[in-house]
């Protein structure tokens, strides 16, 4: 994680920004699709529903980017995403490689990379 | 803010200054709890094992809690044919400068017998520590631990970040400060090794990692399984880095394990996950085993964030509950010390969220009571554990 810093100049209380490096924020509340919401000092039309607790874009998203939350990556988009776009399962994967796999046995066995 | 702590002989210094009464198998608890009762409110604390078969982590742990800094003496409550080391514990309390008995119930007489000589020991060493030396303790004194308990959804979007933020300025002002369960951490080794002092540090802390996902696999455990999707979490790097947020940004300067107490300011993480075949069950049956663990690592405070509404103290160092869920605090205000929750209702940001746990922090410290501590919340819980040393690598600052 880098610094961690306010929420950049978002003012929108409705999504939380965990970090200044994020590019996902959080809804604070359901948000309706078509919903005005302040990103950045923009206004965003939400293009769909996005859930209490769920990851809304930022910015506009391409395929291979990172997610950024709390700082940190948490995985990569898998399909564009537009700013204020809901992103979740049918959008981004995880990039979680173990240093260790399952093998024979089904134990855990330091590996490589 | 002035800390006027108690100056320990080893040097220490602590924040409070109680009495624990401890019983050494399940079979001396009635005993113990019976001393402690007149006394209850002039910080006189029940602590205590349970097991009659001898456990080397378990004494470990309790000599390290006997000689915390928040400790000023203790009685120790025996049967009289358990396992435990019980003249080795009383001479390693004495040895640091505190008073320290122990009353064996089958020598002593029974119960009623056993109950009046400790009451009578406790009456004498209340106004025995009354006036043990203060001294001016510094916030590059402090330990300062976290940890999660009855977590939610809200759980990594307020109070853990919140902490996080908080452990920044300590670590700024050069406390120590400790996070722990990698058990949850499954999917930040990579994050953790990144922040680690050393190469050799980043190594040792991907293994404890590995440790514990083969531990918990033993279990049936679902830590490893990915994160509740209904609740937004999409990967299982996401769902750990809500409880990883409590350690903040800071740089990791060490891997302790329980009994190991940091060798100076910084951030530590606290391996629980014990070592060697799964033995003993659960790594932590319950969330007061993690924060007696916190405390043998000389944890003065902690801090615990919890969305669903854990109403736990500890005995010997006060707990902070922040609360992560706005609706749980309305709940249960009286239990709550900070309400991280707020943010979800746009009322406050997280950096003023980190900086109240840290004020408030600081107030305990000076002596201000938590709200566990002032309701008399003491939950204390130890069992069996194997941990083997720590290597070299864990502790680079201290070489």
């Amino acid at each position: 994680m880098s610094d961690a810093k306010p929420s950049g100049g978002n003012i929108d209380r409705r999504v939380l920004f965990l970090n200044a490096d994020d590019n996902v924020g959080v809804a604070c509340t359901d948000l309706a699709a078509g919903t005005a919401l302040g990103i950045d000092g923009n206004s965003v039309t939400l293009p769909g529903n996005v859930e209490l607790g769920h990851k809304l874009a930022r910015s506009a998203l391409a395929e291979g980017d990172k997610i950024i939350k709390w700082g940190a990556e948490i995985g990569s988009v898998t399909q564009a995403v537009p700013v204020g776009g809901h992103v979740h399962l049918h959008n981004m994967k995880s990039d979680y490689i173990p240093t260790y796999t399952f093998e024979e046995g089904q134990r855990f066995v330091a590996g490589e990379e | 803010m002035k800390i006027n702590g108690y100056l320990r002989a080893d040097g220490r210094k602590g924040i409070r200054n109680v009495i624990v009464v401890g019983h050494l198998v399940e079979c001396a608890r009635h005993v113990a709890t019976e001393i402690v009762q007149p006394f209850r409110d002039q910080g006189v604390h029940l602590i205590g094992f349970p097991g009659c078969f001898p456990n080397e982590y378990a004494d470990k742990v309790m000599r390290q809690i006997c000689t915390h800094p928040n400790v000023g003496g203790a009685l120790m409550v025996s049967l009289g044919c358990e396992g435990f080391d019980r003249n080795g514990l009383r001479e390693h309390v004495r040895d640091s400068g505190r008073p320290s008995e122990t009353v064996i119930i089958q020598e002593t007489g029974g119960t009623e017998k056993s109950v009046e000589a400790g009451r009578a020991w406790v009456e004498k060493t209340l106004a025995e520590i009354a006036d043990v030396p203060r001294a001016e303790m510094g916030i590059d004194e402090l330990v300062v631990g976290t940890i999660c308990g009855g977590s939610d959804g809200t759980s990594g979007l307020t109070a853990n970040p919140g902490i996080g933020r908080a452990f920044d300025k300590f670590i700024d002002a050069g406390a120590a400060c400790v996070f722990e369960e990698t058990g949850e951490l499954i999917g930040c080794e990579h994050h953790m090794a990144a922040r680690a002092a050393t190469p050799e540090l980043a190594d040792e802390i991907i293994s404890s990692v590995a440790k514990a996902a083969e531990y918990y696999r033993v279990l049936g455990h679902g830590s490893f399984a990915p994160g509740n999707a209904d609740g937004g979490l999409t990967t299982l790097e996401e769902k750990s880095m809500g409880a990883y947020a409590k350690s903040g940004a800071s740089t990791i300067d060490g891997l302790i394990k329980p009994g190991d107490v940091p060798p100076g300011g910084g951030l530590y993480l606290l391996d629980v996950v014990p070592d060697g075949e799964v033995r003993f069950g659960f790594p932590n049956i319950s969330d007061n085993a993690e924060i007696v663990e916190l405390m043998a690592c000389g944890a003065h405070i902690n801090l615990f964030a919890t969305g669903r509404g854990s109403v736990v103290g500890s005995a010997i160092s006060p707990l902070i509950k922040v609360c992560a869920n706005p609706e749980t605090f309305r709940r249960m205000t009286d239990d709550m010390d900070v309400d991280a929750g707020r943010v979800l209702e746009g009322r406050g940001d997280l950096d003023e969220i980190g900086q109240e746990i840290y004020d408030l922090t600081l107030r305990v410290a000076a002596g201000e009571k938590t709200k566990s501590e002032a309701m008399g919340h003491q939950e204390f819980i130890l069992t069996y554990k194997s941990f083997d040393p720590i290597g070299p690598s864990c502790l680079p600052g201290s070489a």
